[in-house]
């Protein structure tokens, strides 16, 4: 059955996301989508919606939503607090809503990025053939409290509750192969490239993240930084800016850009530095394309690999140790009630 | 300076770049769209995707489909057909007369780039008319221009810091290249002046007016011309000419 929901209360960062625009570089348009392609499609497998569906994505501020006929929903990405009507929500779950009830949504914890999606998809307005937020591009709308946003049908309705264990993010140094400028750095540059621990900056959202050294470093300016011709960006480029400090380009990076990049950050681990929170330590690894290209997925290989790691979601203990956290807290958190 | 050749190199997991220079120049950039052209009706498989930069074609793949290694010696071999650099510009060529406020508050930098430049500022504005500018590229936003190329002492380097955002519209130059925005964004460019043309607009037939090879002049008006200009349409009072 298909439906309206309701946003309440759209918390910063609110955006329309899914698997963005493809085929569009020629004309100046970068894909866009889901910052974390892998936690979005988790939700979208979940629910059973097809790959593309569009679903929202949010950050630090969260929202609060509703619907006016009943559906499922399902929390993927970084790892949301939710609650129900006061009862907490598992995430990597699916769980039903009706008229009248009240989905709140807090902050992610341990993670920038978190998806809420709805069974059906959201049908909001296509245009250049994605519905998702672009800024840069300027395409996409921007949440208000009040919005309704159309949903379609559900694809699999009266489906038993299912969950998922999300794909595990690693500790590993995030995988780089080089790219068309990587040899304007010296071999020097590049192995203190791979040698620094990287604070991931307070500095970054959907269309690159900052990061800031360790302190004792030189910055990672090449000898043609500023008359650079401009050419070709990729999603996962790390981009030294004029004054050799290194940006990851995410999923609304321009198509064009003239600072040089040292190389990329492979699909992969992408949704590591989109999913880094402030603070986060990273570190990067030169690896090469014959490694690197073993790690390629699809986006249907994605989805596809999410589907088989569903289960029946009949007892889960974990929820069950939330929901007895929640109850013994005095007062709700008022990020959480809203 | 010897010819430039091309270069193939690994742009992401999925795709290749092809660079007939890594320094512009007019023919680099003949060169990558006559290529390109070349490559979208051989088609190969596995392609989904090409586009041209300043001086560069991106082929992107799919891996499934395609090996990057097949798929560089298709690209190879379609390089050895004919010398791109002597390529003639596309067929079908228009040129667009656009109109754009310089200086003042619409131009916050122009007085600082005319002297980077070596000019007075109000010969800086006219030089930017006289030019015969061509729309190299379409990039960083929908429908945006890289047009180029002014005269040498226009080589004037990118900020070192980010202006925090230009407006829709704004007009920046740097290193011999005038860009009208397309939509608000952070850049290294200097911003001079401020057109009312809209490089892409749902509304618009069609949405993105402007095609890589186009010639552009553009046009000076006064800043109390930017609002009825900006209601006539998307277009904003820019016409267009069929060359050719």
């Amino acid at each position: 059955m298909s439906g309206r929901l309701i946003v309440h209360r759209a918390g910063p960062g609110l955006t329309v996301q899914d698997l963005g625009r493809p085929g569009g570089m020629g004309l100046g348009l970068s894909r866009g989508g889901a910052a974390d392609r892998y936690g979005f499609l988790d939700g979208a497998a979940l629910l059973g919606n097809p790959p593309g569906a569009a679903a929202l994505e949010m950050t630090v501020g969260g929202g609060r939503f509703g619907v006016d006929a009943p559906a499922r929903f399902a929390l993927s990405g970084a790892p949301l607090r939710a609650t129900l009507n006061g009862s907490a929500v598992a995430p990597f779950a699916t769980h039903a809503i009706a008229p009248g009830d009240v989905l709140d949504i807090g902050p992610a914890e341990g993670g920038v990025y978190g998806y809420l999606h709805i069974s059906g998809g959201l049908l909001t307005e296509e245009e250049l053939g994605g519905r998702g937020r672009h800024r840069i591009a300027g395409l996409g709308p921007d949440l208000a409290d009040g919005d309704e946003l159309p949903f379609g049908d559900d694809p699999e309705p009266g489906a038993a509750p299912l969950r998922l264990v999300p794909r595990a993010p690693g500790d590993q140094p995030v995988r780089v192969i080089p790219g068309p400028q990587t040899d304007l750095f010296s071999a020097d540059a590049r192995a203190r490239f791979e040698a620094t621990t990287f604070l991931r900056s307070p500095k970054g959202n959907r269309q690159g993240v900052r990061l800031d050294g360790d302190g004792d470093g030189a910055p990672f300016a090449t000898e043609a930084q500023l008359g650079q011709v401009s050419d070709f960006i990729s999603e996962g480029d790390i981009q030294m800016t004029g004054d050799g400090t290194p940006f990851v380009l995410l999923a609304d990076c321009q198509t064009m850009g003239g600072y040089p990049r040292i190389g990329t950050v492979i699909p992969a681990d992408l949704p590591r530095i989109a999913q880094a929170v402030p603070g986060a330590k990273l570190r990067f690894r030169f690896v090469p394309l014959s490694e690197a290209e073993a790690t390629w997925q699809s986006d249907d290989d994605i989805y596809r690999a999410a589907r088989k790691r569903r289960e029946a979601r009949i007892r889960d203990p974990r929820e069950m140790s939330d929901l007895l956290s929640y109850e013994l807290v005095d007062r709700p958190d008022p990020e959480v009630a809203g | 300076m010897t010819q430039p050749s091309p270069q193939i190199l690994p742009l992401g997991l999925d795709g290749v770049l092809v660079r007939f220079a890594d320094s512009l120049s007019e023919e680099a950039n003949r060169a990558a769209l006559a290529y390109r052209a070349a490559l979208d009706a051989a088609r190969p498989p596995g392609v989904v995707e090409t586009a041209t930069s300043l001086t560069s074609v991106l082929v992107r793949f799919r891996p499934g489909e395609t090996g990057r290694e097949a798929l560089e010696d298709v690209l190879n071999e379609a390089l050895a057909e004919r010398d791109w650099y002597a390529a003639p510009l596309p067929r079908g060529r228009a040129l667009w007369r656009i109109p754009a406020v310089f200086g003042g508050a619409d131009g916050p930098e122009l007085e600082e780039v005319a002297e980077a430049a070596g000019v007075t500022a109000g010969t800086a504005v006219e030089e930017i008319a006289a030019a015969d500018l061509r729309v190299l590229a379409l990039g960083f936003a929908p429908g945006q221009p890289y047009l180029g190329f002014l005269d040498a002492h226009w080589n004037i380097p990118r900020h070192t810091n980010v202006t925090a955002e230009v407006p829709r519209g704004a007009v920046v130059v740097a290193v011999r290249q005038v860009i009208p925005f397309a939509n608000a964004a952070p850049t290294g460019w200097r911003q001079i002046g401020r057109t009312p043309f809209r490089c892409y607009s749902r509304q618009g037939t069609p949405a993105i007016p402007l095609a890589a090879g186009d010639a552009v002049r553009f046009e000076p008006v006064p800043a109390r011309d930017f609002d009825r200009l900006t209601e006539a349409g998307p277009l904003g009072g820019a016409v267009r000419e069929a060359l050719e």
